[in-house]
């Protein structure tokens, strides 16, 4: 039996953030405006709201990451949240202990909320379907299924540049197949209401039936950057040489690596963004990546007030 | 012990019969099916009044999980729910712990599966030492200690020579040879059917290549090697059409669908139903409606239930990480009349698939409703619908899509050798 969409409370209100796919566009656009009056906190002297006081927050990182962690470690500090980082992957599952006894020891210690990050597809949603109510749960990235967070600040910089989404062609370039983060991306843009959403990889690097997600399958660069506004690349993990979806780096930076003279056939304003850590030299040439089309940095600025609006708007839900 | 069943609606697949006739029972065995015998005098009336009286359902695929893997389940919890099902001959596949491969352990199941009483219990031999796929099990011995049939049930072997050898072998013996049509290096890691719920989960995938490619290999070597095969679990259309080539041209073999693939897709995995995740993978709506099709036609011989109780905490993961399986041998009956009705089938047509062509394919003399038959019926209401709850089932295990469904059919008497084993 299929269940209810688990995010989401008996009045359609945001409980969990697990996904992009299947939010309302009303609860999208409360979370970028939300996060837009949080940038001007970002950029005061005194860089605290108390919004979040005496809430206890914990990063569930069952894979290692420092940046995100470190960006919500943030924005649960500007809320004034008390914020505590557990490393599992080198604790308590290496002992054996199973992901939903770590969730409920956390539980029992008065966990308000919790952002997870897991190397296996659909375990935030595990985690939000265990919890008793009240207790949410934000998914900081789980295998390839999807990583809300970073797809929102990405359209809240693409809102920042471009002011509209009706209007633009966006091409997303890399590893399609196992990026959460595409996944993701696509679900918020066409919810959104851009109207062409491209991706562009080789073809050991889709998912099948990629274009039943709404989006225009490309094989090469030069047609599928025609006349976009936005490119949005992805990074590309090293294992993926030895899996035998790609024969080198060097052939992949040659045919899909971002170089000046690709880009050049984008729009003459396109924006490049990028999620981090960057390859330079395999998916982005340095000179794209430091040039002045290139808002990668005030993405991770931007990164912060998205991540204060989705734990200020959980924190406020009613039980 | 003389039975008299009365008032009841006679269905026997095998011979098409389907009529309100008493059956009678002596000494384990069917003595008549209308006919009243002369000076009849019965120990035990069951009145059969608005049932059907069938013969007791063959499983093709039931994990009792003993030897080994008790925490899962037991002989005692998985037998109870067999006759609570009108199960009453199932075949159980070697993968235990240790593995059905030698036969001191066959004939220990076969003596505790004995000791209970209830339904007939044929071990499924495990075709290499320890289903590791790369020495042949002593398959006489085996079968001497009491399996009827080879198999592997975890994909098919890697090495394409040592699984000719075991064709030949087991021909020479006139065995047939099971096997799960999966290639495990197109299958490997893959948890979902590459299409596109798995690319919106971001769950790795098995493509249909993985069983097509299988089922060609294993038809080609058959036919080098004479040998009786039967492909377990067909779970899409692609597949499914190598077979009906392969029948057309008039080779030995045979195939099965379980209930779950009958009835569901992948897009029944929702948000990471892990009850839902199955060996093979669900596959499409398309691939659902051809197996669905195939059963109606014949291209597929019969329906099991792959019953596979799975404990608790082995769910409640991440669904890569959660283990596969689903039980169903409570739902057997239930799920074919489901599908029965959903495709305007008579009792007798549905019923066959869960009765007399599943004993022809296991090689046993079950599954059949005439004098001189083994007393093994399952007698049930079909109008009765019932809703399945973890309360609902007996199985030790309650890991089933079906949760919260309602379906038909409830089980009212389950006999086995002429003795009511079960009553609800």
């Amino acid at each position: 039996m299929i269940s209810k969409n688990p995010q989401l409370g008996k009045n359609r209100e945001l409980q969990h953030l697990l996904t992009t796919e299947g939010l309302p566009t009303s609860i999208l656009l409360q979370i970028l405006d939300t996060a837009q009056t949080f940038v001007g906190v970002t950029e005061r002297e005194v860089k605290k709201v108390p919004l979040l006081r005496g809430k206890s927050i914990f990063n569930l990182f069952f894979e290692h990451s420092t940046r995100t962690r470190t960006t919500f470690e943030i924005a649960a500090k500007r809320l004034s949240a008390d914020v505590f980082n557990l490393n599992i992957a080198v604790s308590a599952q290496s002992k054996g202990e199973t992901l939903l006894d770590t969730v409920d020891n956390l539980v029992a210690m008065d966990a308000d909320m919790f952002i997870v990050r897991h190397s296996q597809s659909g375990a935030a949603h595990l985690i939000a379907k265990h919890v008793r109510p009240g207790i949410h749960v934000i998914n900081a990235g789980d295998g390839r299924h999807a990583h809300p967070t970073q797809a929102l600040l990405d359209v809240f910089t693409i809102r920042h540049y471009k002011k509209e989404f009706h209007n633009l062609r966006i091409a997303i370039i890399g590893d399609i197949l196992h990026s959460r983060v595409a996944r993701s991306q696509i679900h918020a843009l066409t919810t959104l209401g851009v109207p062409e959403v491209r991706v562009i990889a080789p073809k050991t690097l889709l998912p099948s039936k990629v274009e039943r997600l709404g989006v225009r399958v490309f094989h090469d660069m030069k047609s599928g950057l025609k006349d976009v506004d936005v490119l949005m690349m992805l990074r590309l993990q090293k294992e993926r040489m030895q899996g035998a979806y790609l024969p080198s780096s060097e052939e992949y930076f040659k045919y899909y690596g971002l170089t000046p003279e690709k880009l050049s056939m984008a729009k003459q304003d396109a924006i490049v963004m990028h999620p981090g850590p960057m390859n330079r030299g395999v998916e982005i040439d340095s000179a794209v990546a430091d040039g002045s089309r290139a808002v990668i940095l005030p993405q991770v600025t931007f990164g912060i007030a998205v991540r204060m609006a989705v734990m200020s708007i959980l924190a406020g839900q009613p039980v | 012990m003389r039975i008299h069943i009365k008032n009841g609606r006679a269905v026997d697949p095998k011979s098409g019969l389907d009529a309100f006739q008493d059956v009678y029972i002596v000494d384990g065995k069917i003595l008549s099916v209308g006919q009243p015998p002369d000076s009849f005098q019965p120990d035990q009336i069951v009145d059969a009044q608005d049932l059907v009286v069938s013969p007791g359902l063959v499983d093709l695929s039931a994990r009792l999980r003993e030897p080994g893997l008790e925490y899962k389940a037991t002989l005692e919890s998985e037998m109870n729910a067999a006759v609570a099902g009108g199960v009453t001959s199932l075949a159980c596949p070697p993968d235990t712990d240790p593995p059905l491969d030698e036969p001191g352990l066959v004939e220990m199941l076969k003596h505790r599966a004995r000791n209970l009483n209830q339904s007939h219990v044929y071990p499924i031999g495990a075709l290499t030492q320890g289903l590791c796929g790369e020495y042949l099990t002593e398959m006489a011995e085996l079968h001497d200690a009491g399996c009827m049939v080879f198999g592997q049930p975890d994909g098919m072997l890697v090495n394409l020579k040592v699984l000719m050898q075991a064709m030949e072998y087991a021909s020479t013996f006139g065995f047939s040879v099971w096997l799960s049509p999966q290639d495990i290096n197109l299958a490997y890691q893959g948890v979902a059917h590459d299409g596109e719920v798995a690319t919106r989960l971001g769950l790795p995938t098995i493509p249909v290549c993985a069983e097509t490619i299988a089922i060609s290999n294993i038809i080609l070597l058959a036919q080098e090697c004479d040998v009786r095969i039967h492909l377990c679990r067909i779970s899409s259309s692609a597949g499914l059409a190598l077979v009906r080539a392969a029948k057309d041209k008039g080779m030995r073999i045979t195939c099965d669908v379980s209930v779950n693939h009958l009835h569901l897709s992948d897009m029944d995995i929702g948000f990471f139903d892990t009850n839902c995740h199955l060996k093979p993978p669900l596959r499409s709506f398309s691939d659902r409606d051809a197996l669905r099709d195939g059963l109606r036609d014949g291209a597929i011989d019969a329906i099991c239930s792959d019953h596979a109780p799975v404990d608790e905490d082995a769910k409640l993961l991440p669904f890569g990480q959660s283990e596969e399986g689903a039980i169903g041998v409570e739902l057997l009956l239930p799920l074919t009349l489901k599908y029965g009705q959903e495709m305007k089938l008579s009792l007798a047509e549905m019923l066959a698939t869960v009765t007399f062509k599943p004993a022809e394919i296991l090689g046993i003399d079950a599954g059949y409703l005439s004098p001189g038959a083994a007393a093994d019926l399952c007698i049930f209401d079909p109008d009765s619908y019932w809703t399945v709850t973890p309360n609902a089932l007996l199985s030790q295990g309650k890991n089933t899509p079906f949760l919260g469904m309602e379906i038909p059919g409830s089980v009212k008497y389950t006999l086995i050798n002429g003795r009511v084993v079960y009553q609800s």
